[in-house]
């Protein structure tokens, strides 16, 4: 039976190097075989979110298409896909409240709405749990 | 299974968010009957002063009308069974004294940290 692991994460996209580290960490984590659980918590639950998109970038002196942005949403979504590929889970948990008060409710497919319980059951049903906080 | 929370980042949103968002999902976890307990260090040792006052906000003639009162939640986690540590030389580095804190906290030396963790199941640094 594959393990799994709880991921708990705050940082909002596009602000500092923890939200792709924890990425790095869930994607590896993916790969070798293991279910994911994320709870997504403040600023976090703009990671997922539909609407982020791609733009030009004239000082890089690039085109929409040849600046390729990078977005958490394709991230997560490449993640799931890769999960789904592999016969695991990636269950993606955003903090409700936390969607409310930012207007966030716009998330990808695979994303579900849930609170602090869920976090908790996501938890005591897991191998470990790595909190990765906004400092 | 036991958990023990670490709340180091102090003041964080809190004005937005009218609570501090750690002791906020302590509490809500613990209304899910989770095992938990509270370690405040850092600038986070703060949040056990009575006289804490956020009252005042106002932009544009829009009042805030409750703002965070976080000694008071930790009163009310405590009241659910909830254990608050409090890292004594992070007190008093910065000069506060007990006489100032809520009661009913439990206090630890930094030099004890380890032990205090080894009595958990895991250890989450917010």
């Amino acid at each position: 039976m594959s393990k799994t692991l709880t991921f708990a994460l705050m940082d909002p996209p596009f602000e500092n190097a923890r939200s792709t580290t924890a990425m790095r960490l869930i994607d590896l984590a993916v790969k070798r075989g293991l279910n994911v659980n994320v709870f997504a918590y403040e600023g976090a639950v703009y990671l997922p979110f539909a609407k982020q998109a791609q733009h030009p970038n004239a000082v890089h002196g690039r085109s929409l298409e040849e600046e390729n942005h990078p977005l958490p949403r394709a991230w997560i979504a490449a993640i799931m896909k890769e999960a789904a590929a592999k016969g695991t889970k990636v269950d993606w948990v955003n903090c409700g409240l936390c969607v409310d008060e930012r207007g966030a409710g716009e998330a990808i497919e695979g994303v579900r709405r849930g609170s602090p319980a869920d976090f908790w059951k996501f938890a005591e049903g897991s191998d470990n749990t790595l909190v990765i906080g906004t400092k | 299974m036991k958990v023990l929370n670490i709340v180091e980042a102090a003041y964080r949103g809190t004005l937005e968010e009218q609570d501090d968002p750690i002791i906020w999902i302590c509490s809500a976890m613990k209304g899910a009957n989770a095992d938990i307990d509270v370690l405040l260090r850092g600038n986070a040792v703060n949040y056990a002063i009575k006289a804490q006052d956020a009252s005042g906000l106002s932009f544009g003639g829009q009042e805030q009308t409750q703002p965070p009162k976080i000694a008071d939640d930790l009163v009310r986690l405590k009241g659910k069974g909830v254990k608050i540590y409090v890292v004594d030389d992070a007190l008093r580095e910065r000069g506060i004294e007990p006489s100032e804190l809520i009661d009913g906290l439990d206090f630890v030396p930094r030099s004890k940290l380890a032990r205090l963790f080894g009595g958990y199941d895991q250890v989450w640094h917010w």
